[in-house]
């Protein structure tokens, strides 16, 4: 009962700054002021499943998917190599990652931008390499770069933590049974990280699928996706009421992503994040 | 129980902590709400001594943030700063207090050709505080033909190399001049003719930007941007490679006028300021730190030659023949909008 009172303060802060923002965007949602006073209407939603829209909705997820893809393809690899490293070494790779993460995000990003620049650092050093010059500045590409480059940790760490408390002796049965090193990752190692896995899709997904920061500095404008639309409805059109459904959509897709993934995690009895 | 009643205790001490932090004597105190560094901060110290009233002093960085801050209440705004188009809104939307001439007898230094402008026909709820054009920024070294169309903007030789604002009001209103029509037009057809110009710029277009535009530029990212001159300003003299423009299909001519919204609680302060700001030595102070166009005849013969001589700055009467100024467009602003968002979602 005693501890109970310690939870108070979060209680009360959930409640005012999750709740009840959440219900007002919710009300935001489904009303429209007009001269007979704020009425009903579903109207907004209407409009988020207009083509355009979907549009923009669809290359957010491309996007989003195409960066986990790869987070995943350049995470696994430095998670198994953490974790099957020293303890000495081990703890100074994550720091090595973990470092970067303790700078601003969107200081980070601002650095891509100098460093992408058409007389950029990188293309500086290409061209006294004698090497052709990259011009991704501004482009999907750079958008996907920045999205791998910031998510790339919240992939490797659960991870990393997943397979660093597996079992070392089942790898020694299976080997011990004649099997090779790549059936060994296929049918014992892999299956075992799973949980790992889906936190990290989860963790990479859910933010490079809401950002705005990125496209808008890294895309410049041009790929809009479904957060800067939202962004946009707040700040610069005042169409709160389509953006607050915009918003909606974008969090039960969400949810129902995070719903898939904690059922899968519960079967497999998982040692995820969550 | 009794410990769930000393945590409501606490919050109610914090919270009203940080209510009274408003209290100090609203008789002397002005709180003034401007654009990011569109001052010169001695001139509210000097107002300070002189008058013996406190200026506090807060920013805001588009006039959609400050309208819905106002708009919202809770704050006692006595100065505000908007641009032309929003001071028409909050006029119709009775958020602005008429201003008693009698208190601001400086008004007279202002340029007659900035009086009685279409947002304030009769000029009874603002005074000019600065003023200034959009125009097209090129740099010399990647351009070498004259530049003196929107037209430019379109053509596929500068693939890649154009920055657009991200900003609706501005990058449709240029393509309707372009195409010969007001930058306030209310006809969708004409609305719908910008779409496809800018649908069919886009693959030409390296990126929309806001204020990055300046380091772009003068680091020679980009060879065409559109620019307000103000900045064009700046970025000229940060690299003598750029030139700027005002294009003779005609622009958008932009005013930032002093204005005292209805939650002031100190009038009479508001226009003794506002006076200040019109005096001829402040005016001049301050124009010469903003770097903008000033409306201000006596702030204009004091500065230099070369400011005032400058035609990005202080375009005559011919450059402008064609340009216009930006009106509320109350109910039809949303199809800007989405024409915009239209756009940038291609």
């Amino acid at each position: 009962m005693k501890r109970n009172w310690l939870a108070y303060p979060y209680v009360i802060w959930a409640l005012i700054f999750v709740l009840l923002p959440l219900f007002l965007v919710l009300v935001y949602s489904v009303i429209v002021t007009t001269d007979q006073g704020i009425q009903f209407t579903l109207n907004h939603f209407k409009r988020v499943f207009e083509p355009l829209y979907l549009t923009v909705l669809w290359r957010s997820i491309k996007l989003a998917f195409i960066s986990t893809v790869i987070c995943l393809i350049l995470g696994y690899p430095v998670a198994m190599i953490l974790a099957n490293s020293g303890l000495s070494k081990r703890n100074f790779l994550v720091a090595l990652f973990v470092i970067p993460m303790w700078m601003n995000f969107l200081a980070r990003t601002y650095a891509w931008m100098t460093l992408l620049e058409k007389n950029g650092l990188i293309n500086a050093i290409l061209e006294f390499l004698n090497l052709p010059a990259i011009n991704i500045l501004y482009t999907d590409k750079a958008v996907v770069l920045g999205m791998v480059y910031n998510f790339l940790p919240f992939m490797v760490l659960p991870i990393y933590s997943v397979l660093s408390k597996t079992d070392k002796s089942l790898i020694e049965a299976a080997e011990d049974l004649g099997a090779t090193p790549f059936i060994t990752f296929i049918k014992v190692t892999f299956p075992l990280s799973l949980p790992g896995v889906l936190s990290g899709i989860t963790m990479v997904f859910m933010p490079a699928v809401t950002t705005f920061v990125i496209s808008r500095l890294l895309g410049g404008g041009q790929f809009t996706l479904i957060g800067n639309l939202i962004e946009k409805q707040f700040l610069t059109t005042g169409d709160w009421g389509f953006g607050s459904a915009l918003s909606m959509v974008l969090m039960v897709i969400i949810l129902l992503s995070m719903g898939i993934m904690s059922r899968y995690e519960k079967e497999n009895e998982g040692g995820g994040l969550w | 129980m009794k410990k769930s009643l000393s945590l409501g205790v606490v919050l109610l001490l914090v919270a009203g902590i940080l209510l009274g932090g408003c209290g100090s004597d609203p008789k002397n105190t002005i709180t003034v709400y401007n654009w990011g560094d569109y001052i010169d901060k001695s001139i509210l110290n000097s107002f300070e001594k002189e008058y013996g009233i406190k200026v506090i002093y807060e920013e805001f960085a588009t006039n959609e943030d400050m309208y819905i801050k106002i708009k919202a209440g809770g704050s006692s705004y006595d100065v505000a700063i908007p641009s032309d188009y929003m001071i028409k809104r909050m006029i119709n939307e009775d958020m602005l207090h008429k201003i008693d001439f009698t208190n601001v007898p400086n008004y007279k230094y202002i340029d007659e050709r900035f009086k009685n402008l279409g947002f304030d026909p009769n000029n009874e709820y603002s005074v000019p505080y600065m003023w200034g054009t959009v125009g097209i920024l090129y740099n010399k070294t990647m351009v070498d033909e004259p530049v003196d169309s929107w037209k430019i903007l379109w053509d596929e030789k500068y693939a890649g190399q154009i920055l657009m604002l991200d900003s609706q009001r501005d990058s449709i209103g240029i393509t309707l001049k372009m195409l010969g029509y007001s930058l306030n037009t209310k006809n969708i057809n004409e609305l719908e003719e910008a779409k496809i110009k800018l649908m069919e710029q886009k693959p030409l277009v390296l990126a929309y930007v806001g204020d990055e535009v300046k380091d772009k530029m003068i680091g020679g990212e980009a060879a065409l941007a559109v620019v307000w001159s103000g900045d064009a300003v700046f970025m000229k003299r940060e690299n003598p490679d750029l030139e700027y423009v005002i294009p003779k299909e005609g622009s958008n001519i932009w005013y930032d006028s002093i204005v005292i919204p209805k939650t002031s609680k100190n009038k009479e302060a508001a226009e003794k300021f506002i006076n200040y700001l019109c005096d001829p030595e402040i005016a001049y102070i301050n124009a010469d730190y903003i770097g903008y166009s000033t409306p201000h005849t006596e702030a204009v013969k004091r500065l230099p030659e070369e400011i005032t001589g400058d035609k990005t700055l202080y375009p005559g009467p011919d450059d402008l023949a064609n340009s216009e100024v930006f009106e509320d467009l109350a109910d039809f602003l949303p199809e800007y909008a989405r024409i915009w968002t239209e756009v940038l979602a291609k």
